[in-house]
């Protein structure tokens, strides 16, 4: 039995080291000199050379990669936030209230989730440029502020259905209104929600490229997607091991916020049952 | 359908308002849904139908927008290589990635569906490539690892079988690209695992009291009580495989020959390149349909194949 229970522990790890390699080879590589990386297919390198950081770093003519990195915290701070407030809100109003066309109107949300983002993906460009909101972050923010995600209000909903409603009518008989609700018996309970939605729009608004590509036309404005892609066309065919460290970096913060809080970011998938 | 303030008087029988109060109550959801109608309408409903409008129009931003009838869909159904081009390597990759992806996934989550100290680590590690999913990085991690000289081929070279241009090979490079998909299919393995953990246990038991084999068990117990999530997937995947861009942009950049010229790119370069925005909104429309049929069909069918614990009439 407990040989048996070895074997499979060590498939099991024999699986995820196969995952993991290229993962962790990028990381290797990104620490090798330039003749090492593909000459050897060890993860040690035989010296550490941190020189690929210190000028992928200084990323591409005069925008550092620490720009691309204060732009794309400026772009996604809000729209995590923007998206929490506003999924929270329209959230509530399915959960716990019976309105007129209730059914229709979540009908439509739902459906959302399966309209494909290419077909609305024009007009929609049009509209921002008409706004003159072309190289800016505003067609990322109206968005979110105005919760066009279905994913994120679906999965408050879905945890929203899971709370007592005696809990509200408690506190109507303590007085409170349905905002008050909201804020002072749903908000604490529903946190755990919320991190999921935090942590899976950070990672998504994070790794986003083709949206930032269509809007974002000035390297100033760059994120690190955007950056990275930059670096690539210009050091990708002799540089190797500066493309490779800043591809590390751009997945640095994903891989933290994952390790940080992956117990949310299974049960977001699993209550929605939708994928990430 | 709007019968919806009676149904709310009866959700909450123990709020002792008058009738009349409770009704006017509720109507305040609509307020608190107001951010979502407001973004329903001009963010997706109103783009929705313009882009079907924009798609009999010729329209490049720098001239006048002029109404051209059917012309687009006529150039691009008789006219245009690069649709038929772009529309046969899709379906490839469609065909080859989203069914590659669940397999594997179905696979990875009955392994991990045991009770055994650890597991949950080894859920996370086969997670991991997934957080990463549309990212720059990981496109750019495929390009090296796939290179000429690149890290497969030197394992490839250590185990004396002859290196093969993954990138620079029409007949390979789709392929290549369809991997990238299937590396990361650990939420398709969350919803698997959570499914499989619903399977009743008696029916293994019970099978095993009939004799049957583990295969035997698969094929009539576990498979089919995990249909349900297999339908789902398959649709979720699906839609998402049609519209990839992100590898495809950075990895080959279409190429060689096109070999990888997926449908998005080809959105991409006719809306944001030649800023043939009229021409472009006609080939959203004609993904748009095309993804609305496969999703029909699944669903459609699903009835024979998919199975469904309450009265199995395919709701």
């Amino acid at each position: 039995m407990t040989l048996k229970k070895a074997g499979f522990f060590l498939l099991l790890s024999m699986l995820g080291l196969l995952f993991l390699y290229p993962l962790l080879w990028l990381v290797s590589a990104s620490f090798k000199p330039n003749n090492e990386i593909f000459s050897s297919i060890g993860l040690i390198p035989s010296e550490i050379v941190w020189g690929a950081y210190e000028r992928g770093w200084e990323g591409v003519g005069r925008t550092s990669f620490g720009r691309f990195f204060t732009n794309t915290f400026v772009l996604v701070v809000p729209v995590v936030l923007m998206t929490m407030f506003s999924s929270l809100i329209v959230a509530y109003g399915f959960a716990r209230f019976n309105f007129p066309f209730k059914k229709l109107f979540f009908a439509l949300m739902i459906s959302t989730l399966m309209l494909p983002d290419a077909v609305v993906m024009i007009p929609r460009y049009i509209l921002f440029r008409n706004f003159g909101w072309l190289n800016s972050y505003l067609p990322f923010y109206a968005p979110a502020l105005l919760a066009v995600n279905a994913f994120f209000v679906f999965l408050i909903v879905q945890f929203l259905r899971g709370i007592p409603r005696d809990l509200d009518e408690a506190a109507v008989i303590d007085g409170c209104n349905s905002f008050g609700i909201l804020t002072r018996v749903l908000l604490p309970l529903a946190t755990p929600a919320l991190i999921s939605v935090c942590i899976f729009q950070f990672i998504w608004t994070w790794n986003e490229f083709f949206t930032a590509l269509i809007y974002i036309n000035s390297v100033s404005k760059y994120t690190v997607a955007l950056g990275l892609r930059m670096v690539l066309d210009n050091e990708g065919a002799v540089n190797w091991n500066q493309v490779m460290a800043m591809s590390v970096v751009t997945i640095v913060p994903c891989i933290a916020v994952f390790f940080m809080a992956q117990k949310y970011f299974v049960e977001g998938i699993s209550t929605t049952g939708l994928k990430g | 359908m709007n019968n919806q303030p009676a149904a709310g008087a009866s959700a909450s029988p123990r709020l002792r308002l008058p009738r009349k109060r409770r009704a006017k109550g509720q109507r305040i959801g609509l307020l608190y849904i107001s951010p979502w109608i407001l973004g329903f309408i001009v963010l997706t409903l109103v783009p929705f139908v313009a882009s079907l409008i924009y798609s009999f129009t010729d329209y490049s931003m720098v001239r006048e927008q002029r109404f051209v009838g059917l012309a687009n869909y006529i150039e691009m159904f008789t006219k245009d290589p690069d649709f038929y081009q772009s529309l046969r390597v899709t379906l490839l990759y469609v065909v080859m990635a989203v069914p590659a992806k669940l397999v594997v996934a179905l696979l990875v989550a009955m392994l991990l569906n045991r009770t055994m100290r650890g597991m949950g680590i080894y859920r996370t590690i086969y997670y991991l490539p997934s957080i990463l999913g549309g990212s720059v990085a990981v496109s750019v991690l495929w390009r090296f690892l796939f290179m000429r000289e690149g890290m497969v081929n030197e394992v490839l070279s250590y185990l004396s079988i002859p290196a093969l241009n993954w990138l620079g090979d029409p007949q390979l490079a789709l392929f290549t690209i369809t991997l990238l998909p299937v590396w990361e299919f650990g939420s398709s393995m969350v919803l698997f695992l959570a499914g499989l953990k619903q399977v009743p246990r008696e029916l293994y038991e019970a099978s095993r009291v009939d004799g049957a084999g583990k295969a035997r068990a698969f094929f009539s117990i576990t498979l089919p009580m995990l249909t349900p999530i297999v339908l789902f997937n398959l649709i979720m995947q699906m839609i998402n495989a049609f519209q990839q861009f992100t590898a495809a942009f950075v990895i080959t950049d279409g190429g060689p020959t096109k070999a990888t010229y997926l449908y998005g790119l080809m959105l991409y370069d006719n809306a944001f390149q030649f800023f043939k925005m009229g021409y472009a909104s006609a080939q959203s429309w004609v993904l748009f349909v095309i993804i609305l049929a496969f999703t029909l069909i699944l669903f459609k069918t699903s009835n024979r194949w998919a199975h469904y614990e309450d009265g199995g009439d395919g709701r």
